[in-house]
């Protein structure tokens, strides 16, 4: 039988959740042996041809060209699943999704006539069908073998769906929130990463984006308890995932002060 | 007169995305841009009216190979502005994290991304049917340097644990300690990565570059320094701005680096070592020249072995670091904000990465400027890929469509970082045709 076909795509991005495939050292050539690295142009200069069985995609569609390369590569793939907080919520790149992006490239270019961009920087799955969002900011590269195994052999990726909360409690961390008064995400925050900064003594800062079923008022209502302004609202909220819609909609709550009376 | 065209759709082995395009008419090289058409993100636009604290969290998402080394140069930026110099244990700390980064970007390029080109493979995979060994060392010893960046900082991709004043957690000694047996093997394993470098074919270029690095009284340059440079230029790190500047060119989503001259320069391992190579021990020295790398090398397929030299230069400083850590009474000092101005320079993989940030007494961020080693080496890039046509203009257009992108993968260029793929476009015209 003829090995799977896999293809790493990338859009806008900083590339870690590709290096994650390159940082599985244990696991590399084992998942060689097993899929047929078919595209993957960061660590391989030869490419196969299309169909793809598994396209991974990192990154968010932030330019006119990568709306329609996108298309292309659902078009070439029988299964694709989004790796990273670009991917799955539009990155921190979409920031400029609550601004001026004409402001923006002025601020940053020089000559902004040579800059062709999108007003707004949004995830894959406005764009075409994702048949699996996996979360991070990086993902956890453990994770990530687990949906490419899951993916190749056509079974369900076990996959929580639960909150930082959860992960906190089995590593056994003292809650951050509770007795340090520490402004934390973890509530709200998708599962994945091991709650690895409340181990580390400080809050979650939400690089996994919202849980399935995040109560954003009542961890709105913590952080105000706890001292937060309105505008440090909108800032912990409006980070990697600002434009995950949980995020994305509290934060509007706190950034628009006037109609909130 | 003929004409010969070379398209390569896209360069592989690279962070990022990009095309080289060049027109080669009458068998002259007319016209060779480095094209980055990667996406831009506007980082400098959304760090505006952040918290300064958020700096090194925001700037690490601009590297997923380096975010370490955005971390630290927006550490030590806010801390410039703000006042306030780390205890030694904390310094020392910092510096173990980055021997961590500069350990896993430079073994995955040498092995990964460069050693494919003199082998004759397209990448690890098939470098692993041929040399197995080889690649399952080369995995260890990335790990090895992994497992720094994950004790020290939380997760090999963007850690969690660095912040203004120091750190939210200073690793217990036991955690360190944990990491001494792999680090004692991999420290061999790097010496014997500068045997294999030795053998490999590198082709015969040199150019004579201009070499700009940090310079440091006593340690070879990672988190501090003065910029010094091959042409005797000896400044302050905050004069930075003084002395270069970045050109928007229409062919590049990434700013150019220039000398106020208007003169290239090169930054990265090689300008490092050949600036700082005094700073290294005599057995590290040695290795390097036994394995064909002095202090006046200046041809670029060697970077190669000036990654292997730091790779074992880092192994050694962490090893050290580690026998003589002693855990912190607090893991971070206060930094209060300030309205002020702060700029830092630190020694990225990939070379000098320059931050400057204006705060506000509010600690919100009013403006800010990055300047990542690959803007600063696009116009050399430029410049070797031209020297490389026009010296091997005789070379079938596929080994010549090679040599340029063996020649781009010497900078290890990291477009994600300096915005942002490579797609290679050579076209040779004769005189009576029209440009593409």
């Amino acid at each position: 039988m003829a090995k799977p076909k896999l293809a790493v795509w990338k859009f806008a991005s900083c590339d870690g959740c590709q290096l994650s495939i390159l940082d599985l050292e244990d696991e590399l050539l084992a998942l060689a042996e097993t899929v047929e690295i078919a595209y993957f142009l960061e660590a391989s200069s030869k490419t196969v041809a299309g169909p793809y069985d598994l396209s991974l995609v990192e990154g968010s569609i932030t330019t006119p060209h990568d709306a329609e390369r996108i298309q292309d590569v659902r078009r070439q793939s029988h299964k694709l699943v989004t790796i990273g907080a670009c991917a799955t919520a539009g990155g921190i790149q979409a920031l400029r999704n609550f601004a001026d992006v004409k402001e923006f490239t002025k601020a940053v270019y020089a000559r902004p006539d040579y800059i062709k961009t999108l007003e707004t920087s949004t995830p894959i799955e406005d764009h075409v069908t994702v048949d699996f969002n996996l979360r991070g900011c990086p993902v956890d590269k453990k994770q990530l073998l687990e949906v490419v195994s899951a993916m190749t052999f056509g079974r369900k990726p076990m996959i929580a769906a639960d909150s930082v909360c959860g992960e906190c409690k089995a590593r056994g961390s003292v809650c951050v929130a509770v007795a340090e008064g520490t402004p934390c995400l973890g509530p709200v925050t998708h599962a994945g990463c091991g709650a690895i900064c409340p181990a580390y003594g400080r809050g979650c800062y939400g690089c996994f984006g919202p849980s399935d079923a995040a109560n954003m008022p009542a961890t709105a209502r913590l952080l105000q308890a706890q001292g937060l302004s309105e505008d440090e609202i909108v800032r912990i909220l409006r980070t990697f995932n600002a434009y995950a819609p949980a995020f994305r909609e509290e934060s509007e709550k706190h950034d628009a002060p006037n109609d909130q009376c | 007169m003929t004409r010969r065209t070379i398209n390569v759709e896209y360069l592989a082995r690279v962070e990022g995305e990009g095309a080289l395009n060049a027109t080669i008419r009458d068998g002259v090289v007319e016209q060779v841009e480095l094209n980055i058409f990667e996406p831009p993100r506007f980082f400098e636009a959304f760090l505006r009216g952040r918290d300064f604290r958020e700096a090194p969290d925001i700037t690490a998402r601009i590297c997923g190979i380096c975010p370490v080394a955005y971390q630290m140069s927006a550490v030590h930026a806010m801390e410039a502005a703000c006042g306030g110099a780390l205890p030694d244990p904390l310094h020392v700390l910092r510096r173990l994290l980055y021997c961590g980064e500069w350990i896993e970007s430079h073994v995955l390029h040498i092995f990964m991304l460069h050693a494919p080109d003199f082998l004759g493979c397209h990448g690890v995979v098939e470098m692993a049917k041929t040399h197995g060994d080889l690649v399952r060392r080369a995995l260890r010893m990335k790990k090895a340097g992994n497992a720094i960046v994950a004790t020290v900082g939380g997760r090999e991709v963007h850690p969690v644990n660095v912040r203004v004043g120091g750190f939210y957690r200073a690793p217990r000694r036991a955690d360190l300690l944990k990491l001494r047996d792999e680090l004692q093997w991999a420290r061999d394993a790097a010496i014997e990565t500068l045997n294999w470098a030795a053998g490999l074919p590198y082709p015969d270029y040199e150019r004579d570059y201009l070499l700009v690095a940090l310079r440091n009284p006593s340690h070879y340059p990672m988190n501090e320094g003065r910029i010094v440079s091959s042409a005797g230029l000896d400044i302050p790190y905050d004069d930075f701005e003084n002395h270069f500047q970045e050109i928007h060119v229409p062919h590049s989503t990434a700013l150019h680096g220039r000398t106020k001259q208007g003169r290239s320069y090169l930054v990265g391992p090689l300008a490092r070592f050949a600036l700082n190579h005094d700073r290294l021990s005599p057995e590290i020295v040695a290795l390097a020249e036994k394995a064909g790398l002095t202090p006046s090398c200046r041809n670029p397929y060697k970077s190669l072995i000036a990654r292997a030299v730091e790779v074992l230069f880092a192994f050694d400083l962490a090893l050290e670091i580690i026998d003589g850590y002693r855990e912190p009474d607090a893991p971070a000092i206060d930094v209060e904000p300030r309205e002020a101005n702060g700029r830092w320079a630190t020694e990225a993989p990939r070379g000098l990465l320059y931050h400057r940030y204006e705060i506000g007494d509010d600690g919100l961020i009013k403006e800010a400027r990055i300047v990542p080693p690959t803007s600063q080496n696009q116009p050399s890039i430029e410049k070797d890929v031209r020297g490389v046509i026009e010296a091997n203009l005789d070379m079938a257009d596929d080994v010549l469509q090679h040599r340029c992108e063996q020649t781009i993968r010497n900078y290890d260029p990291c477009i994600s970082c300096s915005t942002h793929f490579l797609k290679l476009n050579i076209e040779r015209l004769t005189g009576d045709e029209a440009q593409a």
